[in-house]
């Protein structure tokens, strides 16, 4: 028994000393390998007697099930050691770069086109849309701006070439000519918002010869000024977040629509910055007005069954004053530095309930 | 439009201050644009008499002035003016006040030597006016110590408003005045217009030609003879009020006329009458090609449908628009002859764009005059011109086939509350009519309305409605919502705008910068990229000849951005764009496409080593993202390479679904990169996305995944093979062994050079098996072996590789 105990201790004590996971292995080739110790023990069991060898069978069992689950132990401790000294020597200079990753932005133009549709798709209106190059039927006398009408001076239109049926197309000067082309085809009741590029012959450092604009019509039997106010002062609160913005109706002349508004948002201009929902100045973002008689009968609807309004404003606009942009030109100008300092992120959602 | 408060006052009795008239203005449709009030700026500085002038010993160009101020001080003033001398009266500043004009506290100052207590102001110091080059001179009887404010009638405060075209009666201050009156703010004055008879009978006279009589294209013309006139200077006050809205003063006759179109919104037309030739005026179309001569001293040439008054000499004033050099008032006139005419809008407009001739008078006349008011106007002026020039006047004269302005619409006063949803009351809406110079007559419900005839925008029931609730206010117009129970909202896009947006995101997510760029381009950008006549692309008028023709691609936008980026130093970039491009000018010749582009490398130098130049690939695997994004599967498309001058030949493809082409990609021609000024690498890709099929069914529900239970099982191949055989063929072929069974064939590896002959390559595929009912035996995949070498063998050529 002695013995036994004595080569236990001596066996332990191996395994404690042991420094490597070579060590440790040698020493259980040693005592649990075909020729170790306890093995050669184990051996010579059967030459024992019975009782003899049942107990000392017993004993020799213990011994090794200690042995192993030492040796294990000792094995997972001097893993763990081994493991930590490794993971210290590969530590990295973790304020190193990453490798570079491009993500691209979403133009504000677009980003602001969203915005305004998500709106109004609220209001259950759909998008409608027409061509840039337009007729001028379609872009003028359909909307009641016959050919010396002095309104049309104020257009700056581009023509193309006459074809060979004489006719002279423009690039639309408005989205406004989408009105017709709607009325057109759908059955009141309407509501349509119309965004799209838009084109007139001036170009200075508030205009842009492409630039976009949004048009809105909505017809219906019953519909006054009143909807008409309703709508867009809903259109400039959510747009621009702010509940108790102050918008302002102002009589204007348009001739497609009467009476015709222009509308005005509150804000005040402080030693040269612009905050849009304060102070006492007002600044003007949309045309609107009731739908002209002319133009429902230019379009085959009956004025004294149809009646409705329409408003325009100029996405430009709107998103400069919105994201603080000061300048229209860089708009079409595709440069990397503003394009990544005014643009979105593709990732972010336009919506009503994410604001 | 500008006139000066004062001047509004001459015809408005109000009390209101300025600043209400100025917000109702706006708030009646007359928008505010500016309003200057110098008072404030300008109320301390005196005008003053320089009593000594001598040169100052250390300067030639500076001299000496002995300023008096009547202040009992006489101030020492160095000043270098070259207009600066003894006797001149003007405008004195003292030390401590405020210049505007080159914002600066004036102080003591000494200049080389000399003490200067103060200065004597230009119009540019004193923000009159751009004039430099000398001090302010005044008249001699300018009385010396009292305040120049009001010496020179800055005081009076300069508004400024946007006309709209409808409101042509607006475009004279009295009208101004009307709508100001009519919106409650005081009483508009009744004008003192004098009988005046004349003395003796016109030794000229008009004379209308019996086509334009015929046409009614000059229904009236009244004129007047006047004779013995001193034209020197007009009145200070009319000369103030000119010159408060940008009018020089020229002399009393044209100062007149100039006054009375601003005042009344009446443009007359004086002639000298001692230089018209015969006894009689002529109001003709013009010849064919008759030249005319006009008060700016251009000449113009002119058609059969251009108006024009001649005398015996031959034409000398364009109707409506301008008079002739020839016969105009100098200031040595002594006789004039006055012409108030009503022309016809139309023809002076049409005249006035075609020789693109802009005057007040043509501004006036197209957006339609007051018809009826010739006759008063001509007493008005009478009056006035007798008063500063003296001279006698002649008998009226007037001829035409007369005005017809006078028109009746049907009106209901429920009207107003159905367009506006404002219940005003028929006492209101009866005064703000009446207030405008509107007549009623009222037959039961329905008004007979009459608008006075300086309206001559107004034409339906519409308009009556706007004048009420203009004047009545819009801020009294209720609001009634429209996110309303009867309309449920649906997608406000199509589903082939959602596609347009959900690209955007695609292709930012995938780090490309998104462009908006000008749908035109010039016309030799244009051309490179068309194989098609695009003449009928090009726009008669341009902006520049930079932007001259609509673009057919949206390649030339991309490539120039790239360029100007590029050259400011931007390593790489990627762009892209969503929008038309046109074929021709119908509706459906305008295309939405998806063009993108990258140059450079794909990030910047970097440790890891890890960037590289983009190439083919890049541009294909965006193009591929695009179209299945749409939700057409790629593989599904046919790919071939594509020999256009736009990509290089031999690194470029062609996504198609038969004939119709989906997409394009490849490396962008060295020619076109030079045609740009690229010297980088670029590559590009252009999805049609109208050619890819929208899915055809509109439904939520996705179609029904079905996953195998079996594991599938990857075999590698390397084959030896002809470089002519693409890999598509080679994973083409080897797929349609068995469909079912053989899910992908994935190229691993490639590789060309030495160890093998030239003209072959070695290619590396994972083909992808998948049982369906039991797993797959050794021979089994013995027997598919066998058949993708043997397939590859006979139907490519290749063999599997050692």
């Amino acid at each position: 028994m002695q013995d036994y105990d004595k080569l236990k201790n001596e066996v332990l004590i191996k395994i404690k000393e042991a420094n490597s996971l070579d060590d440790l292995e040698n020493l259980r080739v040693q005592v649990l390998g075909k020729k170790g110790s306890i093995t050669s023990l184990m051996k010579q069991l059967g030459s024992l007697e019975p009782d003899k060898r049942r107990e000392v069978g017993q004993i020799l069992n213990s011994l090794q099930k200690n042995i192993i689950k030492s040796i294990d132990n000792k094995k997972s401790s001097l893993e763990e050691t081994f493991l930590n000294k490794k993971l210290k020597n590969e530590a990295l200079d973790i304020t190193l770069p990453t490798r570079p990753e491009n993500i691209g932005r979403i133009h504000p133009l677009s980003k602001t086109m969203d915005e305004v549709i998500s709106i109004f798709a609220q209001m259950g209106f759909t998008v409608a849309e027409g061509p840039d190059i337009e007729s001028d039927f379609y872009n003028f006398t359909a909307l009641n701006i016959p050919q010396e009408h002095p309104a049309r001076q104020e257009h700056d239109t581009f023509y193309f070439n006459e074809d060979e049926n004489g006719e002279r197309k423009v690039l639309r000067t408005h989205t406004s000519p989408v009105q017709i082309r709607t009325m057109e085809k759908l059955k009141p009741p309407l509501r349509v918002i119309v965004p799209g590029r838009t084109y007139r012959s001036d170009h200075d450092a508030t205009h842009s010869p492409m630039f976009h604009q949004c048009e809105g019509l909505v017809i219906g039997d019953k519909l006054n000024m009143s909807h008409l106010k309703g709508c867009l002062i809903d259109f400039c609160r959510i747009f621009f977040g702010i509940d108790d913005l102050p918008v302002r109706f102002r009589p204007s002349y348009f001739p497609f629509t009467e009476p015709s508004a222009e509308v005005d948002i509150g804000c005040s201009r402080k030693s040269g910055e612009l905050i849009i929902g304060e102070g006492d100045e007002w600044l003007e973002i949309l045309g609107s007005g009731m739908v002209n008689p002319r133009v429902l009968q230019n379009c085959g609807l009956d004025p004294n069954e149809h009646q409705g309004f329409a408003f325009g404003m100029g996405l430009e606009r709107v998103a400069m004053l919105k994201y603080g942009i000061p300048d229209l030109r860089p708009f079409f100008d595709s440069d990397l530095r503003w394009m990544k300092h005014y643009g979105f992120f593709p990732f972010e959602q336009t919506s009503i309930h994410q604001g | 439009m500008k006139f000066t408060l004062n001047w509004l006052l001459d015809h408005l009795d109000t009390d209101k201050t300025l600043y209400e008239i100025v917000d109702k203005l706006s708030m009646i449709g007359l928008e505010v644009e500016n309003v200057t009030d110098k008072s404030e700026k300008l109320k301390d500085f005196i005008i003053a008499k320089v009593i000594d002038c001598k040169p100052h010993p250390n300067a030639d160009r500076l001299k000496i002035l002995s300023v008096d101020d009547k202040s009992g001080d006489i101030h020492q003033v160095i000043c270098g003016a070259p207009n600066a001398k003894k006797d001149l009266i003007g405008v004195f500043a003292k030390p401590g006040m405020y210049i505007p004009g080159i914002d600066l506290k004036l102080e003591v100052g000494d200049i080389r030597g000399e003490k200067s207590f103060g200065m004597m102001c230009s119009e540019r110091e004193l923000e009159i006016s751009d004039e430099h080059d000398g001090i302010i001179e005044l008249d001699q009887n300018a009385e010396i110590g009292t305040s120049f404010l009001e010496w020179s009638g800055l005081n009076d405060p300069v508004i400024t408003i946007g006309i709209t075209p409808n409101r042509a009666d607006c475009l004279g201050v009295r009208g101004i005045a009307r709508d100001l009156a009519s919106a409650g703010f005081g009483e508009l004055k009744s004008l003192n217009i004098k009988n005046v008879k004349g003395t003796f009978k016109s030794p000229k006279r008009f004379v209308i030609s019996d086509e334009l009589l015929e046409k009614k294209l000059v229904p009236v013309v009244t004129s007047r003879y006047f004779k013995n006139l001193n034209n020197s200077k007009s009145p200070k006050w009319m000369q103030q009020r000119l010159e408060a809205i940008g009018q020089r003063s020229i002399s009393a006759l044209v100062d007149i006329t100039n006054y009375i179109m601003f005042d009344l919104n009446r443009p007359l037309h004086a002639y000298d009458g001692s230089k018209i030739e015969g006894d009689k005026l002529e109001i003709r179309f013009a010849k064919k090609n008759e030249k005319i001569t006009t008060l700016n001293e251009k000449d113009y040439f002119l058609s059969n449908e251009d108006i024009i008054i001649s005398d015996a000499e031959g034409a000398d004033d364009l109707a409506g628009i301008m008079g002739g050099m020839r016969t105009g008032v100098s200031d040595e006139t002594t006789d004039m002859f006055l012409e108030i005419a009503v022309f016809d809008p139309i023809s002076v407009s049409k005249t006035g764009r075609k020789i693109n001739l802009i005057s007040d008078a043509r501004y006036r006349f197209e957006r339609g005059l007051d018809q009826d008011c010739p006759e008063w106007v001509h007493n008005y002026i009478s009056d006035l011109v007798v008063d500063i020039c003296g001279g006698e006047v002649s008998f009226l004269e007037k001829t035409g086939s007369g005005p017809n302005w006078s028109r009746e619409i049907t009106f209901e006063t429920q009207q107003v509350i159905n367009l506006t949803g404002v219940d005003v009351n028929e006492i209101t809406i009866e005064k703000i009519l009446s207030d405008l110079g509107f007549k009623i007559n009222k037959n039961k419900e329905k008004w007979s309305v009459l608008p006075p005839p300086w309206r001559n925008d107004i034409d339906g029931s519409a308009d009556l409605v706007e004048e009420i609730i203009r004047i009545y206010g819009y801020e009294n117009i209720p609001e009634s919502k429209l996110f309303s129970n009867d309309v449920i909202p649906k997608p406000a896009i199509t589903r082939e705008n959602k596609r347009l947006f959900s690209v955007k995101s695609l292709l930012a997510g995938r780090g490309m910068m998104e462009c908006i760029t000008y749908s035109f381009i010039s016309f030799d950008k244009a051309k490179l990229f068309s194989i098609d006549d695009i003449d009928q692309l090009i726009i008669s008028n341009p902006i520049s000849s930079d932007l001259d023709c609509m673009r057919p691609s949206l390649f030339p936008n991309l490539l120039s951005s790239s360029s100007k980026n590029y050259k400011r130093g931007e390593e790489s970039g990627s762009f892209f764009e969503v929008g038309p491009i046109f074929i021709d000018q119908q509706p459906e010749d305008q295309i939405n496409k998806i063009c993108g582009l990258r140059y450079g490398t794909t990030g910047f130098k970097d440790w890891t080593n890890s960037n590289r130049d983009y190439d083919w690939l890049d541009a294909k695997a965006d193009a591929e993202a695009v179209i299945r994004l749409c939700g057409l599967d790629p593989s599904k498309t046919q790919l071939k390479t594509f020999d256009t001058n736009i990509y290089h030949p031999g690194r470029s493809g062609i996504f198609s679904l038969g004939k119709t082409i989906i997409a394009t990609f490849g490396e962008i021609h060295p020619l076109i990169l030079r045609k740009f000024n690229l010297s980088v690498n670029v590559v590009g890709f252009e999805v049609n996305i109208e050619n890819v099929p929208l899915p055809k069914k509109v439904t939520s529900v996705k179609k029904l995944l079905k996953l195998d239970n079996l594991q599938e099982v990857k075999r590698d191949f390397s084959f030896i093979i002809d470089k002519t055989v693409l890999s598509g063929e080679i994973t083409r072929c080897i797929s349609s062994i068995d469909k079912d069974i053989i899910k992908e064939v994935r190229v691993f590896d490639l590789y060309e050079g030495e160890k093998l002959e030239d003209d072959k390559k070695s290619l590396g595929v994972t083909v992808f098996l998948q049982p369906k009912l039991n797993t797959f035996s050794e021979e089994d995949l013995e027997g598919y072996s066998k058949r993708i070498i043997e397939n590859v063998s006979s139907k490519l050529g290749g063999y599997l590789r050692d």
